[in-house]
């Protein structure tokens, strides 16, 4: 995973569910992750997919990603660059989604006044720290078994290195 | 110091003397449940690099979230799964004549008192209605597990919901699940484990504890349970895919928050558009046009649901504004339902059958909404654009109350048909297949 993550930030609410995250009815019908990425935000905000750039930072609300198990819902922002996301809570199957395919989800709950939708942030994974116009907040480090898996670049990754298969 | 169910669950899996909350630790399931998602997960399990399975006879594979498949795509899933199950030697496979997985698993005796069972599936919470350690997993993992066997868990805290009195008639245990969303939230019992206790739960039939547990997630918890006890151990009989041994919380167990439920004056509640949390109760909403009641799903759809809708229905017809499909969860439930009559009246009635699986609840197919249309449905997930169509209105509630809104074409309050209960378990004692009155 990237260091460093530079962009503008994406806004939303409370409880973003996966079915606004990624339709449900894509589920069965879209493998592939690129595909994946198009439909990333479809009913909740049509214009994301088309103008979300590499290391952007979604700011959301509480509860974020609660709703179905579904991994199309990390991959498909994962696919399309976004190079963190931040909420006060997660629901727990988004966290371990997030965490298996190496999506930073960053939990905090002071960040969503200090900055507005399209707004630049910064994001600092080794020293903690989120920046923006209103100032720098900082967050603690992820759990070590965690991060190993983040770290790896997701669950898949570090399953192969830790049963010694070669990339 | 006491110890919460999860925290001896995971201590034992784990291999330590004992586990606290917040602890992350590794254990291998006795049950991965996987259900049309397999073929994507086969593939992500073939990208790790490994030719055979950890032990193929602890996954649990079964086709049901589109059956028979609505097209290609579906169907090629279906071809790619059937030869991944034959080509690693999985016995348990239930193809596309069983039903819902969480049903199926049930029926099928997989889901035992003291067991940890995963699931690539949000509402494998539901299996804490044996007394399992049921939670939902994501695709990579359950792949994960195919490889290693292993599969990691943060220890939960527990929350402890006691509930007591009676349930007045036309209110049913969704509407004390719907209750209790309404009070604390899709968030209140986020990443925590969620026991049902005290005298009412106690005597949940296996059809309630079900209900209640397979809408624990949609509080944001990692496991729902209703303590085991003899009417588990009795449904168990002749069924149990292997010996086990149940775990309940001590006594003097340290809970996160303990809410204590009182059902003896309950009013029917009901999910309104767009969150399962956005609860009112009937009063509030009745007479809102409804163009489709969906009686189906992994929530309300056993036999005892069908039962309620049969009477209901018995010598009347279905709005003529209103549709009403109806996707029983097995189809051991449609058996029993086919033998008890209930299927004669809901067709005669109306209705439309559809074969087991489901259905249009995640939008696939079999009753995809229209624009602009209002959908009643027994589901457990009312999210914008969850049927297929995100222009489309889902309301969440009972079988009863759903019933009755099919006779009206509006939201109706289930007090105005009531049902003979008495007449329904007597009829329902005689089912065969998918017992859900089990007397302890």
């Amino acid at each position: 995973m990237d260091t460093i993550v530079k962009g503008r930030v994406w806004k939303y609410g409370d409880d973003i569910n996966t079915d606004v995250i990624f339709p449900g009815k894509y589920t069965y019908t879209v493998s592939d992750p690129a595909d994946m990425g198009k439909h990333a935000m479809e009913d909740l905000d049509p214009e994301f997919a088309d103008k979300v750039q590499y290391g952007d930072v979604i700011i959301a609300g509480k509860n974020f990603g609660c709703g179905s198990s579904r991994e199309q819902a990390a991959v498909c922002l994962k696919v399309k660059g976004v190079g963190a996301v931040i909420a006060p809570t997660y629901s727990r199957i988004y966290f371990r989604n997030g965490v298996n395919v190496g999506l930073p989800l960053i939990t905090h709950n002071k960040v969503q006044d200090a900055f507005e939708h399209g707004d630049e942030i910064e994001i600092d994974f080794e020293k903690g720290e989120i920046r923006g116009k209103n100032g720098v907040f900082t967050f603690p480090p992820f759990n070590e078994f965690v991060f190993g898996i983040m770290n790896s670049g997701g669950l898949i990754p570090y399953t192969r290195k830790r049963l010694g298969i070669e990339e | 110091m006491g110890k919460t169910f999860s925290e001896k669950i995971l201590a034992k899996y784990s291999g330590k003397k004992e586990v606290v909350p917040g602890e992350i630790i590794e254990v291998t399931p006795d049950v991965a449940m996987s259900h049309d998602n397999t073929a994507a997960i086969s593939k992500t399990f073939a990208s790790i690099g490994v030719d055979t399975l950890y032990n193929p006879d602890i996954h649990v594979i079964t086709l049901d979230h589109c059956v028979p498949p609505a097209n290609a795509t579906f169907a090629q899933n279906h071809k790619d799964i059937r030869e991944f199950v034959k080509k690693h030697g999985i016995k348990h496979f239930y193809d596309i004549n069983n039903g819902i997985c969480h049903q199926v698993l049930a029926e099928n005796g997989h889901c035992l008192p003291g067991t940890v069972m995963t699931g690539s599936d949000s509402h494998t919470t539901t299996y804490g209605a044996f007394g399992a350690f049921g939670t939902g997993v994501t695709r990579s993992e359950t792949a994960v597990i195919m490889a290693t066997g292993k599969i990691w868990f943060r220890v939960p805290e527990t929350m402890k919901i006691v509930i007591s009195g009676e349930l007045p008639k036309g209110s049913y245990v969704k509407d004390i699940a719907l209750h209790i969303m309404g009070k604390i939230r899709s968030d209140g019992a986020l990443y925590r484990a969620v026991e049902y206790t005290g005298p009412t739960a106690e005597k949940f039939s296996i059809s309630e504890r079900m209900t209640i547990c397979n809408l624990a997630v949609e509080m944001g918890a990692k496991v729902g349970y209703v303590p085991p006890n003899e009417i588990v151990y009795k449904y168990l009989e002749d069924r149990a895919q292997k010996e086990y041994t149940p775990i309940h919380s001590d006594p003097d167990a340290t809970y996160d928050e303990v809410i204590e439920i009182d059902v003896n004056n309950l009013e029917p509640h009901i999910a309104c558009p767009h969150t399962v949390d956005n609860v009112s109760t009937i009063g509030d909403v009745a007479g809102e046009p409804i163009e489709e009641v969906f009686v189906g799903t992994c929530n309300n759809a056993r036999l005892d649901d069908l039962a309620i809708l049969a009477h209901v229905l018995k010598g009347n017809k279905v709005n003529h504004d209103t549709r009403l499909i109806v996707i029983p969860a097995s189809s051991r439930v449609m058996i029993d339902a086919m033998r008890l009559g209930y299927i004669d009246t809901i067709l005669t009635a109306g209705g439309t059958l559809a074969s087991p699986g489901c259905g249009p609840c995640m939008g696939n197919h079999l009753g995809v909404p229209a624009t602009a249309e209002r959908v009643l449905s027994t589901s457990n997930r009312n999210f914008k654009g969850r049927m297929g169509n995100r222009e489309a209105e889902i309301y969440l509630a009972s079988p009863h109350t759903a019933a009755v809104t099919a006779l009206t074409g509006k939201i109706s309050d289930p007090r105005e048909v009531p049902v003979d209960w008495d007449a329904i378990a007597s009829e329902l004692s005689k089912a065969t297949l998918s017992p859900v009155l089990v007397k302890a």
